[in-house]
């Protein structure tokens, strides 16, 4: 102890060759340690539970899960259940994320041009995005009520038949998705927006001087200019549609007859409705597997546009 | 650039010739364009315009006049009455507090979490750092939704279920709000920091006195956002909860909705305004920030 004592007065000039981390280190530790226990606890340990529960079979009841190997994995993915849920999330998805983003592209160009009132229609249409799900629900289910609610009023009035738009097979998932594009519309446009903004207005006079028309200037200028705006939209919301959740919970309940039953309404629906933990695990699994997937193909796409530029 | 102030004379002055035409051309053009800049506006504005009315007047109906056929437009005697149903529907008083609670606390551990984890990976050179830093970008391709079974059984374990801390706790980690301000500290000009560092201030103090103050504006928008998507959230308290007076406002107007169901449609209305309206009122005060702070951290993000 005390020959390590003795030295010290002499090593004080040499405190920077002791590498500055060791004494940041306590600080780092102490300053991440918060955020990355409640992560560990409350993000990758899930994910293993989940990929262990669905080897089991456990109705929550008791006491421990039952090993069953491949089991719940053979079932889900031989069951006709699981397609139909596939293909529901795939059309949420695709019908969803293309139409919201074709709406707020054009919406968004319209607001990048100095007219009157484009602050006020900025402001209306982003509000839904900030506003719960289940309240934009309620208003639609209450627009879409059969013979009294108004979008039937107007549907009659044009001679259709009357329909129970979220009860109906057909119609229930272009409903769903129509209140979808209602609620996210404004979001993107408003991130268009800023990505119009932010393309130089040199270009387009350069653009003009050299004789482009307005349409030339659009897919010369404006396009590729939008397009890591675009991109960076396009797997943002594919990803939340995946999560998209309360609108279908209060609308449809995922009928009729799992019509709008997308993957993690399923999860949730074999979890806390059929109390099959197991089987719930299996889907979590699978929809975090296909998350994964685009956010690899994503970062893939983005290193290769860098190293190209 | 030189290219193009070359290339400009000779080029636009052939076409000088015909300006005449060429100018009530534009004119015309100008015209249609804003004509339809103008329609493709207003029919925006209805689109989200018409909903709301409709809402708004239709927690102001009797049930006889909203289930009238064509409905009006505008109610004669307007039905206060729903909105004192509502509340007494619902314990809406207890859903309130329940919502602020869970997103000022939900908020502020969060929040909490991302700037000491943020400004540790900005500042402090420690080996192995970047790999830890990968391990927190990890968790942000772990989305809520799929993490909520184990999380449930978690919480169940504890013994939180229908409990605020229960509400609350999957909910402090943070992935996306350690990224986004490690990307603005980085930014932060390095020398005031080492000027902070030689004038002998410790990195709490660095923490508060220096990085924070010039991050306000950044500080808003998460804590914005923070606080959006928690007031909002939907699929845990619905899951974690099974009390009436444990629910958030969101699932609390849902199950007011199943229990009152189609046929008070008044009340529900009532129901569904009291829960928008403070969101509306705050977000025609934060409007600006709100929307441009989005909009600069998703392009420069």
């Amino acid at each position: 102890m005390q020959a390590v004592r003795v030295p010290r007065p002499a090593t004080v000039p040499s405190r920077s060759a002791t590498p500055a981390w060791s004494r940041d280190l306590l600080v780092f530790l102490a300053f991440i340690t918060p955020n990355v226990v409640s992560l560990c606890v409350f993000s990758y340990w899930p994910m293993l539970r989940n990929l262990w529960l669905s080897f089991t079979y456990w109705d929550m009841i008791a006491p421990e899960p039952l090993w069953i190997g491949l089991d719940n994995w053979i079932e889900v993915l031989t069951s006709a259940t699981f397609w139909t849920v596939l293909r529901n999330t795939l059309v949420f998805t695709v019908g969803s994320v293309v139409i919201t983003i074709m709406i707020a592209l054009g919406l968004s160009l319209l607001l990048n041009q100095k007219r009157r009132g484009r602050n006020l229609v900025r402001a209306a249409m982003f509000a839904p995005a900030i506003l719960p799900g289940s309240a934009i629900a309620l208003v639609w289910t209450f627009l879409l009520a059969p013979y009294y609610g108004l979008i039937s009023q107007g549907a009659t009035a044009l001679g259709m038949p009357m329909t129970r738009w979220q009860n109906d097979p057909f119609w229930a998932m272009p409903t769903v998705i129509l209140v979808v594009i209602w609620k996210s519309t404004g979001y993107d446009a408003v991130i268009f927006l800023a990505g119009l903004q932010g393309i130089p207005r040199e270009l387009y006079e350069a653009a003009r001087v050299d004789g482009a028309n307005a349409w030339q200037r659009f897919v010369n200028v404006t396009v590729p200019g939008l397009s890591p705006v675009a991109f960076f939209l396009t797997v943002t919301s594919i990803l939340s549609s995946f999560q998209a959740f309360d609108v279908i919970r209060v609308m449809t309940g995922g009928g009729p007859v799992y019509a709008t039953t997308t993957l993690i309404y399923q999860v949730y629906s074999e979890a806390f409705v059929g109390f099959n933990a197991g089987r719930a695990a299996t889907y979590a699994t699978i929809l975090f597997g296909l998350m994964l997937a685009i956010t690899v193909v994503q970062i893939r796409m983005v290193e290769k546009r860098v190293t190209y530029e | 650039m030189n290219s193009v102030t070359f290339a400009s004379p000779s080029r636009i002055a052939p076409k000088s010739t015909d300006l005449p035409r060429t100018t009530s051309h534009l004119w015309a053009a100008r015209l249609a364009g804003a004509l339809a800049a103008y329609l493709g506006l207003g029919l925006a504005l209805v689109i989200v315009g018409i909903p709301t009315y409709w809402v708004i007047i239709g927690a102001l109906k009797t049930n006889r006049e909203i289930y009238t056929v064509p409905s009006t437009w505008w109610p004669p005697n307007p039905a206060w009455s729903n909105f004192p149903a509502a509340w007494a529907a619902a314990p809406f008083t207890r859903m309130y507090l329940n919502s602020i609670t869970v997103t000022l606390v939900s908020t502020t551990l969060k929040l909490v979490n991302a700037t000491f984890c943020a400004y540790a990976f900005a500042y402090l050179q420690v080996p192995g750092r970047n790999l830890i830093f990968m391990f927190i970008l990890g968790a942000l391709m772990i989305p809520e939704e799929v993490t909520v079974l184990p999380n449930y059984l978690t919480v169940a374990s504890l013994g939180y279920v229908n409990s605020v801390t229960g509400l609350i706790l999957p909910t402090i980690g943070s992935a996306f709000g350690t990224f986004f301000l490690r990307q603005h500290f980085l930014s932060l000009p390095r020398e005031v920091i080492e000027a902070a560092r030689v004038d002998g201030a410790g990195h709490l103090q660095i923490l508060w006195h220096v990085v924070l103050p010039l991050s306000r504006p950044v500080l808003a928008t998460l804590i914005l956002l923070t606080a959006v998507a928690r007031w909002n959230d939907f699929l845990w308290p619905l899951v974690v909860t099974s009390k009436d007076t444990m629910r958030t406002l969101p699932v609390g107007i849902f199950f007011l909705f199943t229990q009152e169901g189609t046929t008070e449609w008044g009340v529900v209305l009532a129901g569904t305004i009291i829960v928008i309206a403070p969101i509306i009122a705050l977000f025609i005060v934060v409007q600006r920030h709100l929307v441009e702070g989005i909009a600069s951290g998703a392009v420069k993000g």
